[in-house]
């Protein structure tokens, strides 16, 4: 769906400028290109022109270089965000390790203790670290970061950093949204960032079995580009993509867009290889499944940086899809929504993907509608709003929508589009065109960019997730979100906030719920603290509505607390002996998950 | 742990709404006008209001009902079908049928008898105004307290008045014997249950489904009585947690938000069925609801029973008060459909949540000048009968006392309605109470006198909640055998436990109330309390010895029964003919002048005395019948303590 890449010329070209010898050390890092305090790419950012029409920079994405018209009245609508105020940003000063340094120097393998490289793999993107670095506040950071070229490379470092008793925290695309790149305050060791950005390479293509080995450092949309140009696909696309690396999917037990056809992480991944403070752990064979007692990698996916770093992985790919088509579905109300979604994976007919999003987020896409291009255009718009609202009787504040994404051979695409719009008329979805589809999926990837034009304007934001039973759907949906308008009224908070969600997969049992909220901070003392209360809340109210405590995302350092909670008492010790073999003395020291 | 700063809020300044009267208007205007005005009640969240035959269907196709339907059909081997039809004719015989007309029909004839019964019926409108808003919010579930068959009516007339929507009421299943008035109740909104159905899985998944999908689609507020039946005494009932168990099922088991519980506390000025209860609890039978009773009833409408205070409480939310007390996890394991026991957690919440709300009814009872008379014009009875003599009470000297005892209620808390002049006393002829009529054996006569103490003792009751917790440690302050703080806590939690079932005090709270009942009192003035002891004041002797006598005779009446389990009961005592047996005791030891109280025949205290007793672990029930418990070492030393503390009161 992105389309447009990154392409590795450019960024083989940044690095290429970026080596320079500076006083014996090597500096790499490509800030130019990448927002070192907010989300993606520095060109791409949403603005308000001088007209106070909202505008999409950059070239990037579908969305770039458009006039958004609709945006403006909605936050001023939705949050009371009065787009007058600005709040700018610095950055902490640096502390220096020099302990381990000199072997590190005789490896020949890059590294960097400059602080902008430091601050840079300080974070992933909660909301409080992004606000922190905008404050130019900022707690421990790594003191030095290396850049291993491949796997040999790590096993050099992890070996020293045994030897020196340094604490190594893997960094791949630095996307966690789960406070996992936080670098624990009470650690005295020197903290390594072990940047795996530098192995991006795909090492070789088994057509006969259609797998492929790649370097865990790389990253999704080159992985996917890369493939392509042989005519394959992995098909693991989280919204995170354009950044996350496939190294960092693994540790987290990532879960992709179109899973329905793909599959999640665990079920693409055939062989991994990591390195850890005990040696290198691998399967010896690539059997497609095995009974050889519970799966090792199993102890690695969800492990997340706290066991040793992954090097290489071994992937299933497939042929690239013949079409692709997006779709959408208008329903009358959410319940009706849920219901279709049911029953669609109930028949086992999910397309690629399958998201319903409520009736606020709904709304909120409609905001972002770019201007159109003609009267045309617009009649057209207006008439289907008028068919849909005044001739069906659907209620503006209630109906809700589906976006689809079919993919596979033409013919069958098609067929199974009909399948689809045929469940969804049972429950009186109506189809609502390709277009709406396509922009609903668009919006995934700029919505991240969004928040970083919130907090420009007082008004902070986050989403997060979670995976319930079927019959929980529909009550988790309505507690979460009263429960967050119900704790910002009580935190305080003057504006209604947003508190929206969608549910974005569908498995034989239950599904993925993400929700999204966001609130005008202004007369709050301390926004972060108030914000990480009502998500705290939020999260014991999906916990309390049979939610999981995560589908994706993780647990890191935000989620620890409940961990116990989530895998009993046995189940904490399981993961803490396996921690204890592994890494005895707590290299891998970033303190994730337990 | 105990003895914590006594840093309550002080209750004088508990902020009440104000009411207002609103049979002014009926009595102003067209009653038909009225009944046929038109009604558009502001329903959650907007809903449109559901048939009766829809909420039907809804119950029948639920997963739960499935559930049982086929667990029934297993295990008795019949078929499903069958089971199905049983459980379609339950709900048939359950199910309200709201009509509007109905509803119009007894707005027309309730304006009618109230306007001849009662002078005025006086709400909080600001309560209802809450009450407005909190329907539209989450599903709401109306708890009034319950001491006439008038309740539940009163209820709907005030709700249509005021545009509210119509709530489904929880009724007994004895309402539908009165063939014609029970058809007429249901389509007013009323359903039935049975009074007892413990092993019926089926009746029970029935009932609770049905109390549900009411509650949580919002289509109506949910009405029942917490105290379960009509309270006999005017002192509240413990609450019963079978209802309130299935209304907070929805929210514990996340199928809603929240749920907005409304305490309603209906004060009648005088109870229409006043004397029915006195000779009721003097052994002669309630008699059985019928149509033709009801007309048999209808002298009393040429009767003045004064006024109705209706006080909707705030609304408490389900969530707020299980915050922290439920763990709501623990429905994540099984299908919420399938029927569990709640556990131990959820029983435990429900009931203190139980005990708040009912102690949220009681706290806004609005207390009229009768109340603090019949305390004082009871107390002074029972002086002139130990003194021997029959002198009543001097006017002035009942207005002097009253006036004090005014006071004290206020400074308690106690929500007082004053008439700035205070009428022409209607107690006439009654300023001694318990003046006899000539009548034949000294039986008759006492128990004649009986029902005129023990009606009077009702009034005094509605007062009772006030005093209760000084009352306690009053009573535990003479008790004791020293003033030591740690002694006279030992006393109070002893009176305090053994008191249980009489009043309303929540479970596991001994600490609290008595910290409460310290803090009255130091704030009147009646008590000092040092680092170690606690001291009754020169000036608080009267007030001690008031609260003391407001509960000697309960104290009186747990030492009879003690009395008599220890020295009369027979081996095989049922639990049917326990209280023949005990009246009989008591009538005896009445006769002979060895008890000062006749209350003590109230069958109502010498049940609860039981239950204590039970409770306590002092008598057992074997095969339904009454023993001594078994251990029998502590049972009698149990029972020595009630004797000996009752004895130094």
């Amino acid at each position: 769906p992105t389309t447009d890449c990154f392409p590795s010329y450019l960024r083989n070209y940044l690095i290429c400028k970026i080596l320079e010898k500076r006083g014996g050390e090597l500096k790499m890092s490509f800030p130019e290109i990448m927002k070192w305090n907010g989300w993606g790419y520095s060109d791409s950012k949403f603005l308000f022109n001088k007209k106070g029409q909202a505008e999409f920079t950059g070239k990037r994405y579908r969305l770039s270089g458009m006039i958004i018209p609709g945006l403006k009245d909605w936050m001023e609508g939705t949050f009371g965000a009065n787009l007058q105020h600005k709040t700018p940003a610095t950055v902490s000063p640096a502390t220096l390790n020099k302990a381990f340094l000199e072997e590190l120097k005789s490896t020949g393998i890059p590294f960097s203790h400059d602080a902008e490289d430091r601050v840079f793999r300080a974070h992933g993107h909660c909301l409080h670290e992004i606000f922190a670095l905008r404050e130019g506040k900022f707690g421990r950071v790594p003191d030095m970061v290396v850049w291993p070229n491949c796997h040999n490379d790590v096993v050099k470092i992890v070996e020293l950093a045994c030897k020196h008793n340094v604490c190594v925290i893997p960094y791949g695309g630095g996307t966690s949204v789960s406070s996992a790149l936080e670098c624990p305050p009470e650690e005295t060791r020197s903290i390594v960032s072990l940047d795996t950005s530098q192995m991006n390479r795909i090492l070789w293509i088994d057509e006969k079995n259609l797998t492929a080995h790649v370097e865990a450092g790389i990253v999704g949309q080159d992985l996917e580009r890369l493939l392509n140009e042989s005519g394959y696909c992995t098909g693991h696309e989280p919204d995170s993509m354009e950044f996350s690396s496939l190294g960092g999917w693994v540790a987290t037990r990532a879960s992709g867009m179109k899973k329905n056809i793909y599959g999640n992480i665990e079920d693409l991944v055939i062989h991994i290889r990591m390195v850890t403070p005990r040696g290198v752990i691998e399967k010896s064979c690539q059997g497609p499944r095995m009974s050889t007692g519970p799966d090792i990698h199993h102890f690695i996916m969800g492990s997340e940086g706290t066991l040793g770093v992954v090097t290489e992985v071994t992937m299933k790919i497939r042929p690239m899809p013949e079409y692709q088509k997006y779709g959408s579905v208008v329903f009358p109300n959410f319940e009706q929504g849920v219901a279709c979604l049911r029953e669609v994976a109930k028949q086992r007919c999910a397309p690629a993907s399958i998201r319903l999003m409520d009736n606020e987020q709904f709304k909120f896409g409609h905001a972002l509608k770019p201007q159109v291009s003609s009267i045309f255009t617009s009649f057209l718009d207006g008439l289907k709003t008028f068919y849909i609202t005044k001739f069906k009787g659907f209620d503006p504040n209630r109906l809700c929508v589906a976006t689809l994404l079919f993919e596979g051979d033409r013919e069958k695409v098609l067929q199974h589009e009909k399948q689809v719009y045929d469940i969804a008329a049972k429950f009186g979805g109506l189809a609502a065109g390709e277009d709406n589809g396509q922009r609903g999926y668009m919006l995934t990837f700029v919505i991240a960019y969004l928040r970083d034009l919130g907090m420009d304007y007082y008004v902070i934001g986050e989403s997060f997730e979670t995976s319930v039973p079927w019959d929980r759907v529909l009550d988790i949906c309505r507690n979460v979100k009263a429960r967050i308008i119900q704790e910002c009224k009580d935190k305080g908070v003057q504006f209604p906030p947003l508190s929206t969600c969608r549910v974005t997969q569908t498995y034989d049992t239950g599904a993925c719920v993400y929700f999204y909220f966001a609130f005008n901070y202004r007369g709050l003392s301390d926004p972060v603290h108030v914000y990480e209360q009502v998500e705290h809340a939020a999260r014991e109210e999906i916990l309390a509505n049979g939610g999981s405590l995560s589908h994706h995302h993780g647990v890191g350092k935000l989620r620890k607390e409940w961990m116990r909670d989530t895998v009993s008492n046995v189940g904490v010790g399981m993961l803490k002996s396996v921690k204890d073999y592994v890494d005895p003395d707590n290299i891998f020291g970033n303190r994730n998950l337990l | 742990m105990m003895f914590l700063s006594l840093q309550h809020r002080d209750p004088m300044l508990k902020k009440r709404d104000d009411f207002e009267d609103m049979l002014e208007e009926r009595r102003n205007s067209s009653d038909l006008r009225y009944a046929l005005r038109c009604y558009t009640p502001v329903l959650y969240k907007g809903l449109a209001p559901c048939k009766a035959s829809m909420l039907k269907s809804m119950v029948l196709q639920s997963d739960q009902l499935h559930h049982v339907i086929g667990q029934v059909s297993r295990e008795t081997g019949r078929a499903a079908d069958d089971v199905q039809e049983e459980a379609s004719a339950i709900l048939e015989e359950m199910a309200h049928c709201l009509q509007l007309s109905t509803v119009r029909f007894f707005a027309f004839t309730l304006s009618k008898v109230f306007k001849t019964l009662f002078r005025s019926i006086c709400v909080n409108e600001e309560g209802i105004q809450r009450l407005q808003q909190a329907i539209q919010e989450h599903p709401v579930v109306l708890l009034p307290s319950h001491r006439s068959y008038m309740d539940f009516l009163l209820m709907s007339y005030i709700l249509y008045t005021y545009d509210i929507a119509l709530p489904v009421i929880a009724a007994g299943m004895d309402f539908m014997g009165m063939k014609f008035v029970g058809e007429m109740l249901r389509m007013s909104g009323a359903f039935f249950i049975r009074r007892s159905f413990g092993g019926d899985k089926l009746y029970w998944s029935v009932f609770s489904e049905y109390v549900k999908t009411m509650l949580k689609n919002g289509f109506a507020p949910v009405e029942f009585f917490l105290e379960g039946t009509r309270s006999r005494t005017s002192k509240s009932l413990t609450p019963k947690l079978g209802l309130l168990n299935i209304v907070m099922d929805p929210y514990l088991k996340g199928e809603v938000y929240d749920i907005n519980v409304v305490p309603v506390s209906i004060s009648y000025e005088r109870i229409l069925e006043e004397a029915l209860y006195a000779r009721e609890m003097l052994g002669v039978p309630k008699p059985k609801e019928s149509t033709s009773g009801l007309f048999k009833a209808r002298k009393v409408l040429s009767e003045d029973y004064g006024s109705i205070h209706v006080y909707f409480g705030q609304p408490v939310s389900v969530r707020s008060l299980a915050q922290g007390r439920v763990n709501r996890c623990q429905f994540n394991l099984v299908p919420r459909h399938i029927p569990r026991r709640p556990s131990e957690e959820i029983q435990s919440f429900v009931n203190d949540s139980a005990y708040r709300l009912v102690r949220a009814q009681e706290e806004n009872m609005v207390l009229k000048p009768w109340v603090l008379l019949a305390s004082l014009l009871l107390q002074n009875h029972h002086q002139d009968q130990t003194a021997g003599q029959k002198r009543g009470m001097v006017l002035e000297e009942l207005t002097a006392q009253a006036v004090w005892l005014r006071d004290m209620f206020r400074e308690y808390g106690a929500f007082l309605h004053w008439p700035v002049v205070l009428l022409d006393i209607c107690v006439g002829g009654q300023v001694k109470p318990g003046e006899p009529h000539s009548t034949v054996t000294p039986e008759e006569e006492l128990l004649s006198q009986a029902v005129i103490v023990l009606s009077c003792a009702s009034y005094r009751n509605q007062g009772l909640h006030v005093f209760l917790r000084p009352a306690l440690l009053a009573s535990a302050i003479n008790a004791a055998s020293s003033n030591l703080k740690q002694e006279v806590f030992n006393s109070f939690s002893f009176l305090r436990n053994m008191f249980s079932n009489e009043f309303i005090l929540c479970p596991g709270a001994t600490v609290q109330d008595f910290e409460e009942a310290c803090y009255l009192l130091v704030k009147t003035g009646a008590l000092q309390v040092t680092q170690q002891e606690l001291l009754v004041t020169e000036r608080g002797q009267r007030t001690v010895a008031f609260l003391t006598s407001m509960l000697d005779p309960f104290l009186q009446g747990y030492q009879v029964v003690c009395r008599f389990l220890c020295e009369e009961a027979t081996e095989n005592l049922t639990e049917k003919q326990f209280v023949p047996a005990v009246r009989k005791f008591i009538i005896k030891h009445l006769l002979a002048g060895r008890l000062r109280y006749t209350e003590v025949l109230s069958s109502d205290l010498q049940k609860n005395s039981l239950a204590a007793l039970l409770r306590l672990g002092a008598v057992q029930k074997i095969k339904g019948r009454i023993k001594l418990s078994k251990v029998t070492y502590s049972s009698v030393f149990l029972l020595r303590t009630c004797v000996n503390l009752t004895y130094n009161c």
